[in-house]
C-alpha cells in the first residue's frame, strides 16, 4: 500500500508567490544587465566603469533571484510531497533555477559575464510563461510516475538542458558576430547591433566555451536517454518504443552527435557547428513545448 | 564516423581531407565510394538525415506504438492516409528509407572505427611523433633566447604530468591523453554492441497480451495469449512452462486531497504463479512500475476494467450462458461496453450489448454516464438483439463486439421496449419470451503484457559502456609537446586535440623549468 499523501495547497500558493518574487528580481537583473551591455556598445567596452558597476548590481539581483527561485522550487516540492518536476510549470521553475545556478557557478571558472543579460532574459521568459500559461495546482502523481526514476531521469534532463542553454547562447552570439548580413547592413538599428556585437569576445573563445558546455550537456543527455529506457522497460514493458517523446529525445541526441562530428570536420567547425548547436537547442525547446502540449504519446504529463 | 579527429592533426588523413574524384575503373569507384562512406563528413550528413527522417514518426501515428491512431487516421482522412501509407509514413522506423539511412550509418561507423583500432594500437606502443618543422605555427608556442637550458627539468615536469616522454640532445617529444582516443573507440564500438543487441534481441524476443479476469489462469504458451508477437528467431516450443493466476485486482483512489479527488493512486494485481506445473505456488503482486519477473518473461499490468458475472436462463429456467464477461472501458471513469452472446438460445440466437456504469449518473440530456471509476453505485443497461450471431461462419469474430447489422433489436433504442436496467443481484425478464438475465456479481479484469527479451541486459550493458567511452573521449585532453634545441635558440610548442585553453600555461611551465638550474 502506498502511504496517504498529504498535499498542501496553501504552501503551493506561497511557493507561487516566492517564484514571482524571484521573477521580479530576475526582471530587474535583466534590465540592469542589458543596460550595462548597451552602455558598453556605445563607448569604452570593457573599461567602462559605469557598466562594470551595473554588471555587479545585475549579478547581485540575479543572485537574490536564484535564491528565491530555489526556495520556490523547494516549497513546491514540499507542498506536493514529491520532487517538484512532474508537470510543465514545475519543469519550468526548476529548469530556470538550474540554468541560473549553473550559470552563476560557472562564472567562478569562466569569464562568462558577457551573456548575463541573455541568461536573465531567458529565465524571465521561462518563469513568466510558466506562471501565466502552465500554472497548475499541486497534484499527486499517477501510478506510472511514482518511481525513483522520475527523480533521476527528469532531473538529469533538466540539468542537460541547462548546459545546452548556455552553449546555445554562446553559439547565437557567435553566429551573429560572423553574420555578413548584420555586418554590412545599412539599417541604423542593425548597425547598432553590429557595434554591440563587437563587445563580445572573439568567436574562437565563444566556440571553445560553447563546446565545453555542449559536451557536458551531451553526456547528461545520453544519460537521460539511457535512464529513460531503463524506466520505460519497467513502466511500459519495453525499453524503446518510438513514443513521440522518445523520438524527440533521439532526434536531439543525433543533432548534438552531428555537432560533435562537425567540430572536428574541416569546413564544418566554427559557424556551421554553431548553427547545429542552435538547431539542437531549438529541437529541445520544441520537444519541451510543442511535443509536450500537442503531440500524442505516452509522456502526457504536461499537466495541462 | 570517427569523432574527435581534430582538424589540426590527424591519425589518418582521409577522414578529413577532400577526396579526389575517381578515375573510371570499377575498383577505384568502389574505393572512392568506400572512402566517401567512411568519411566524417558523410557520417555527419547521415546523422542529420537520421534526425530529419525521425520527425515524421512523431507527427503521424505509428502502427508499432499507436495502432488505433492509425486506424482512426484512415477513417478520418482515407485518401491522404493511403497516400501517406505508400511512403511508409505509418511505419517510419521500419521503413526502407529510414532503414537505408541507419544501415549506411552503421557501415560508415564500422568502416571508420575498425581501422582506427589498429592505428591507435600502434600509437599506444610507438614513441611520441617527431616535432613538426615549424613549431611557431602550433597553437601554443614559446621561444627562449638562451641556449643553455636544462632539459632534465622539463622531462621531470612532463613525466610528473603523465606524459610519455622521449628526450634526446636535440630536444624533447612528449604526448599524453591516449585514453581520449581509447574512449572514442570504446564509445563507437559499444554503439555497435547496442545496435547488435537491439537487433538480435528483437529477433529472439516475444510479446504477448492476455486479459485475465480475477480467478483466471494464464499458462505460458502461444495458444493462451489473446495477442502473440514472436520475433523471427523466437522458438515457440521452448517457452518456459510457467502459469499465473490473477487472484485479485484492486485500485486505490485518493479521497483525502481535494486537488486529487478520485484520482487513481495505485493499481495492484495480486497473483499466484508457478514456475513449472510441479513447482510450488508463489504469491506476489504486480503494480505499475513493478513487473513480475518469471523465468523467461516479465509480466506487466497495462489496463484494467470490470467483468460483470452474467447468467442467462431460457424460459424453462435452464442456464444457457453463465460467467464473467469482459467489458471494455470507454472512458476514464470506466463506463464500459460489453457483448454477451447466447448462441445456444432457442429458437433464435440472441445477443446483448450492455453498458456498465460503476457510479451511475445522469447527464442533462438524460443519457447515463459514470462519474467515478470505483463501483460505488453500479448499474448495467442492456440492449437485446435477436438473430444470427455469425459465430458459425468460420470467420474470426471479435469477442468483445456484437455485430448487430443482421440482427433485430428487441430491447432498447427504437425497439419500443425500454433497455433493461440491472443492479448487482437483479434478475430481469428478457423480451420476446427469451427467458431471463441475471447480474450475479462483479469481478475485475487486468490486461497483462508478457514480454521476453533475452538480450535486454546486453543492450543496457553496451549503453552503459557507451556512456563510459563518451565521458573519456570528451573529458580527457590529449596533448603533444615538443622542445627543440638548436645552436641559436630553444623552442617549446604544444598541440591539443580539443579546444584547450590551458595549453599556453603548459608551455609556459615547461619554458620556466628549462631555465631553472639543476639541483
Amino acid at each position: 500500500m502506498i502511504p496517504e499523501i498529504a498535499l498542501n495547497p496553501e504552501l503551493a500558493t506561497l511557493s507561487r508567490v516566492i517564484v514571482l518574487v524571484a521573477l521580479t528580481f530576475y526582471a530587474f537583473s535583466f534590465i540592469v544587465l542589458a543596460w550595462a551591455l548597451t552602455k558598453r556598445a556605445g563607448g569604452k567596452g570593457k573599461k567602462d566603469k559605469f557598466a562594470n558597476r551595473l554588471d555587479a548590481i545585475g549579478l547581485v539581483l540575479m543572485g537574490v533571484g536564484v535564491l528565491a527561485n530555489g526556495v520556490g522550487v523547494l516549497t513546491r516540492g514540499i507542498a506536493a510531497n514529491r520532487v517538484p518536476w512532474a508537470n510543465m510549470y514545475e519543469f519550468s521553475i526548476t529548469g530556470a533555477f538550474i540554468v541560473t545556478a549553473i550559470y552563476m557557478a560557472s562564472l567562478l571558472f569562466r569569464d562568462l559575464k558577457f551573456i548575463s543579460s541573455f541568461v536573465a532574459g531567458f529565465v524571465v521568459l521561462i518563469i513568466g510563461s510558466a506562471n501565466t500559461l502552465f500554472y497548475v495546482q499541486v497534484e499527486s502523481l499517477l501510478p506510472a510516475l511514482q518511481d525513483y526514476w522520475l527523480v533521476i531521469h527528469v532531473s538529469v534532463a533538466v540539468l542537460a538542458t541547462a548546459f545546452f542553454t548556455i552553449a546555445a547562447t554562446l553559439a547565437l552570439i557567435h553566429v551573429m558576430k560572423e553574420s555578413t548580413l548584420i555586418a554590412k547592413s545599412k539599417l541604423r538599428g542593425v548597425q547598432w547591433l553590429a557595434r554591440l556585437l563587437k563587445v563580445f569576445p572573439k568567436v574562437e573563445k565563444l566556440e571553445r566555451t560553447s563546446y565545453q558546455f555542449n559536451i557536458i550537456g551531451f553526456i547528461l543527455w545520453s544519460f537521460t536517454l539511457i535512464a529513460g529506457a531503463i524506466w520505460a522497460d519497467k513502466a511500459w514493458h519495453r525499453f524503446w518504443g518510438w513514443d513521440t517523446k522518445e523520438v524527440w529525445t533521439f532526434i536531439i541526441w543525433t543533432i548534438y552527435a552531428a555537432y560533435l562530428h562537425a567540430t572536428t570536420t574541416k569546413g564544418w567547425e566554427g559557424k556551421r557547428a554553431a548553427w547545429l548547436t542552435l538547431i539542437g537547442f531549438s529541437a529541445i525547446i520544441f520537444n519541451f513545448t510543442i511535443v509536450n502540449m500537442y503531440f500524442k504519446g505516452l509522456h502526457v504529463y504536461s499537466g495541462l | 564516423m570517427s569523432s574527435s579527429q581534430p582538424s589540426k592533426y590527424k591519425v589518418r588523413k582521409e577522414y578529413n581531407e577532400p577526396i579526389e574524384a575517381p578515375d573510371l575503373s570499377l575498383k577505384s569507384w568502389a574505393r572512392w565510394l568506400w572512402r566517401q562512406l567512411t568519411s566524417m563528413k558523410i557520417a555527419l550528413y547521415l546523422l542529420l538525415f537520421l534526425a530529419l527522417a525521425s520527425i515524421p514518426g512523431s507527427v503521424f501515428p505509428q502502427r508499432s506504438a499507436d495502432p488505433n491512431g492509425v486506424v482512426l487516421y484512415f477513417k478520418n482522412n482515407p485518401e491522404l492516409a493511403v497516400w501517406l501509407d505508400n511512403f511508409q509514413l505509418f511505419d517510419v522506423y521500419s521503413s526502407t528509407w529510414f532503414s537505408a539511412i541507419y544501415i549506411l550509418l552503421f557501415i560508415s561507423l564500422i568502416g571508420c572505427v575498425l581501422p582506427r583500432v589498429g592505428v591507435h594500437y600502434k600509437a599506444l606502443r610507438a614513441d611520441p611523433p617527431e616535432a613538426p618543422t615549424n613549431l611557431s605555427r602550433l597553437p601554443a608556442y614559446k621561444q627562449l633566447t638562451q641556449t643553455e637550458v636544462n632539459l632534465d627539468n622539463a622531462v621531470v615536469l612532463l613525466k610528473k604530468r603523465k606524459f610519455k616522454v622521449i628526450a634526446t640532445e636535440a630536444g624533447i617529444r612528449a604526448e599524453k591523453g591516449y585514453l581520449r582516443e581509447t574512449g572514442n573507440l570504446f564509445f563507437h564500438i559499444s554503439l555497435i554492441g547496442v545496435l547488435i543487441a537491439v537487433g538480435l534481441g528483437g529477433g529472439l524476443s516475444y510479446q504477448g497480451q492476455r486479459v485475465l479476469v480475477e480467478g483466471d489462469t494464464l499458462v505460458n504458451n502461444e495458444a493462451s495469449y489473446d495477442f502473440f508477437a514472436p520475433g523471427l528467431l523466437f522458438d515457440k516450443n521452448g517457452m518456459e512452462p510457467f502459469s499465473l493466476r490473477l487472484d485479485s485486482f484492486s485500485t486505490t483512489y485518493d479521497y483525502k486531497n481535494p486537488a486529487n479527488y478520485g484520482k487513481p493512486m495505485d493499481f495492484i494485481a495480486k497473483v499466484s504463479s508457478k514456475e513449472t506445473p510441479t513447482s510450488p505456488l508463489v504469491k506476489s503482486q504486480i503494480r505499475v512500475n513493478e513487473p513480475l519477473h518469471l523465468p523467461g518473461a516479465k509480466v506487466y499490468i497495462t489496463g484494467n476494467g470490470f467483468a460483470p458475472v452474467i447468467v442467462v436462463r431460457d424460459k424453462d429456467g435452464t442456464v444457457s450462458y453463465s460467467g464473467p464477461v469482459v467489458f471494455l472501458p470507454q472512458d476514464s471513469n470506466l463506463t464500459s461496453l460489453g457483448a454477451i452472446k447466447v448462441p445456444d438460445a432457442k429458437p433464435d440466437q440472441f445477443g446483448i450489448l450492455a453498458f456498465f456504469y460503476p457510479t451511475v449518473a445522469k447527464l442533462s440530456t438524460g443519457a447515463l454516464t459514470s462519474n467515478h471509476p470505483y463501483p460505488w453505485d453500479p448499474l448495467m443497461t442492456m440492449n437485446v438483439y435477436v438473430g444470427n450471431l455469425g459465430l458459425d461462419s468460420g470467420i474470426a469474430v471479435n469477442a468483445y463486439k456484437l455485430d448487430v447489422h443482421a440482427m433485430k433489436q428487441v430491447a432498447g433504442g427504437k425497439s419500443g421496449v425500454k433497455a433493461l436496467r440491472l443492479s448487482i443481484g437483479d434478475t430481469v425478464e428478457l423480451p420476446n419470451n427469451l427467458g431471463s438475465v441475471e447480474f450475479k456479481g462483479l469481478k475485475r479484469f487486468a490486461s497483462l503484457d508478457i514480454t521476453y527479451n533475452p538480450l535486454d541486459i546486453w543492450v543496457l550493458f553496451f549503453a552503459l559502456t557507451t556512456l563510459f567511452g563518451l565521458v573519456l573521449m570528451l573529458i580527457i585532453p590529449r596533448r603533444r609537446v615538443w622542445v627543440k634545441v638548436s645552436k641559436t635558440e630553444v623552442e617549446v610548442g604544444a598541440l591539443a586535440k580539443s579546444k584547450d585553453k590551458s595549453l599556453d600555461k603548459l608551455v609556459k611551465d615547461i619554458a620556466k623549468s628549462l631555465k631553472k638550474k639543476s639541483k
